[in-house]
């Protein structure tokens, strides 16, 4: 089976701005696909020129099999859109914003009733149904705007930053209401810059400054990394972080509570024992140990530190 | 879905959100009221005390007598004496006298020939109501009695800055295109503008459906409240102007019916323009404004140079104030009217025309 979406050489510019740099991207069907980047990464932009909202610069785009913009009004019968602002109509009540959605889809009397009912039941939506939707917490916003984008049925689903406005629990709630989704088919291509939602991705592509720096399955990519992980663990952080600054071979530096977490070159050899030689004077009870890499070390490996090995270059 | 079904859902969203923004709905009520109740009643204003310079230079019984007949009217108010016919003049240009009443040196004589005018009046005619104040004062019976041949007039009126002839019955019909014009523009270019700065128009032209149907869908419900507006006037202007419509009411709905076309198409393709509810507003104001004060609504199309002038011919108002007028205090129909609706249909369509043009479903 062919990919949901295919893209090739993607590219967009604003003026002289360029917002994505030429990207491909392949999203399998009925997978969750997201695209994990920082603000200003391009990840708006890519989803408006899938679903057609933006032309491209540069580039091909196939969605559904069918070419955008090209064919943008046949794939939008076959597409939900959630964009990043809420974009219902708040001085309608929850009934009336579905009723109205499931007109312009143009679903028949009877389908839009049966749809607008089951929604309501999968989406939490009942108890809310007759109230104005600008009184709606973050969270009942954005179930309503997941059932008013899945009201036809589409094929395939564009999430820009779906959660950004809401509560944990109900980013919990609403991740499994995706999954369900995809159990029954649905495509769903979700932008997003929460490490926790990225890892709960099938495929993930890292986006950083219009160019995707990494891309593969949650898993492999933390296999993959291009970094070691070393964690230390000692009572005088301060202290521990002097000691350590001369040692040219930490590319980042987080403090995690009372240990500090670092990425070092992959290919260094022992970094464990020459932290130690370096901690010994000043904290001599520090833990030193190599650990698994976890998403967000990807993420800034992918994409601080390449672009730091880019000005290097550059600068050389 | 048919076609329709859309255009309905879209209809019926704009109509329920109208009803909902109790401002609006008091405003598509109030404006024609206001507007209506000021200007009607502000020209027919029974103008009391107005300021006046006199330039006696009779200065003989007669002209003392008709001077003093005229301020026991108590229209005239403070008196100033002005020494000549330039300080007369200067006088009003200052704004310190409203009226000038100049009578000539030789009164006697005039009134008796009664061949050229013995008492001037000079009205600032850029305050419409004195004129209606100076028709009062010549047509006086206490100027009549001066003389045998008072019978013809002895009083000559001179407008110096506004030959036009206004009165209340002019007004009313006139307002009515005004008044649409300012709604119906404002009305539909921030109707537009609001969802796209709601971020609801990004979401709603990825379903499937078509700009026509999104624009038809939301200019309808205007088409209503324009209609509604024009009722409103119409009979306001019946009851406390006593306005009656000569013509036929049917032609001067259809006439009304394509002016807010016009004007709807105006607020649309502004909306497309527009990127917020205020760029889209000051957009509207300034095509508001040309219309008002160029279409012959306030000054006279003769007094105005060339250029004006073909721009009075571009605006709907002009035409609709001209098939309004014609139709309520002429007798006129439609048929007579055929270049105004020639020029408001032009005007439509090269509106629908670019607006179509411009409005895509994408953000680019």
């Amino acid at each position: 089976m062919t990919s949901a979406i295919s893209a090739r050489g993607l590219a967009r510019h604003f003026g002289a701005a360029v917002a994505v740099a030429g990207i491909d991207l392949d999203v399998p069907r009925a997978q969750i696909y997201g695209i994990l980047g920082p603000n200003g990464s391009g990840k708006s932009t890519t989803i408006r020129m899938l679903c057609g909202l933006l032309l491209p610069t540069r580039g091909t785009v196939t969605v559904l099999g069918h070419v955008v913009p090209r064919d943008a009004e046949v794939v939008r019968r076959k597409l939900g859109y959630m964009t990043q602002r809420f974009s219902l109509w708040e001085d309608l009540t929850v009934d009336e914003n579905l009723d109205f959605m499931g007109r312009v889809y143009g679903l028949e009397r009877a389908l839009r009733r049966e749809r607008i009912r089951d929604r309501v039941a999968s989406y939490d939506l009942a108890a809310i149904a007759g109230q104005r939707v600008g009184t709606l917490s973050g969270g009942q916003r954005q179930r309503l705007a997941l059932a008013a984008a899945t009201l036809h049925d589409p094929e395939l689903l564009l999430l820009d930053e779906p959660t950004s406005a809401v509560d944990p629990q109900s980013r919990r709630d609403f991740w499994e209401n995706l999954f369900a989704l995809v159990a029954r088919g649905t495509t769903i291509l979700v932008s997003t810059h929460y490490m926790d939602e990225a890892e709960r991705c099938h495929r993930l592509a890292i986006l950083d400054r219009g160019r995707v720096a990494a891309e593969g399955e949650p898993m492999e990519l933390a296999r993959n990394i291009d970094a070691a992980v070393i964690e230390i663990e000692c009572d005088d952080l301060v202290a521990a972080r002097r000691a350590l600054a001369s040692l040219p071979a930490i590319r980042s530096v987080a403090q995690l509570g009372i240990r500090l977490r670092m990425l070092v070159p992959r290919e260094a050899r022992d970094p464990e024992a020459g932290f130690r030689v370096a901690l010994a004077p000043l904290c001599p009870e520090a833990r030193v140990e190599r650990v698994g890499a976890s998403l967000e070390d990807v993420f800034v490996a992918a994409t601080r530190l390449r672009r730091e090995a880019e000005t290097t270059e550059r600068a050389a | 879905m048919s076609w329709g079904g859309r255009l309905f859902a879209i209809s019926a969203k704009e109509i329920r959100q109208l009803a909902r923004d109790r401002i609006t709905v008091g405003l598509i009520v109030g404006i024609p009221t206001i507007q209506l109740l000021l200007f009607g009643y502000a020209i027919n204003f029974d103008v009391r005390g107005v300021s006046t310079a006199l330039l006696d230079q009779a200065r003989t019984s007669l002209s003392r007598r008709l001077v003093g007949d005229l301020r026991a009217t108590q229209v005239l108010g403070e008196l100033r004496q002005a020494g000549s016919e330039r300080e007369l003049r200067e006088l009003i240009q200052r704004g310190e006298a409203n009226v000038g009443i100049v009578i000539a040196p030789d009164l006697e004589r005039r009134i008796a020939d009664g061949e050229r005018a013995a008492i001037q009046i000079l009205v600032d005619g850029s305050q419409p109501a004195l004129e209606n104040v100076a028709e009062g004062l010549g047509s006086m019976p206490l100027l009549r009695r001066a003389g045998s041949a008072a019978e013809r007039r002895p009083v000559e009126i001179v407008v110096a800055y506004n030959p036009d002839k206004r009165t209340a019955v002019q007004i009313v019909p006139a307002l009515c295109g005004v008044i649409l014009t300012m709604t119906m523009v404002i009305f539909t270019a921030s109707a537009i503008v609001r969802e796209r700065e709601r971020g609801n128009l990004e979401f709603l032209i990825t379903t499937p459906v078509s700009p026509g149907e999104l624009m038809a869908g939301k200019l309808l419900p205007y088409v209503a409240i324009g209609l509604i507006q024009t009722t409103l006037i119409l009979t306001l202007g019946y009851w406390l102007f006593d306005v009656p419509v000569a013509g036929s009411l049917v032609d001067l709905y259809l006439g009304a019916l394509l002016f807010i076309a016009a004007s709807l198409s105006l607020g649309l393709f502004l909306s497309t323009v527009a990127q917020t509810q205020f760029q889209a507003m000051q957009m509207a104001i300034v095509t508001m404004l040309p219309s008002i004060l160029m279409s012959g609504f306030m000054f006279p199309f003769e007094g105005m140079p060339a250029v004006a002038q073909g721009i009075a011919q571009v605006l709907p108002l002009t035409h609709c104030n001209e098939i309004i007028r014609g139709i309520v205090l002429r007798g006129a129909s439609l048929t007579d009217m055929q270049p105004e609706i020639r020029k408001l249909t032009a005007f439509l369509a090269a509106m629908l025309t670019l607006s179509i043009a411009r409005f895509r479903k994408r953000l680019d």
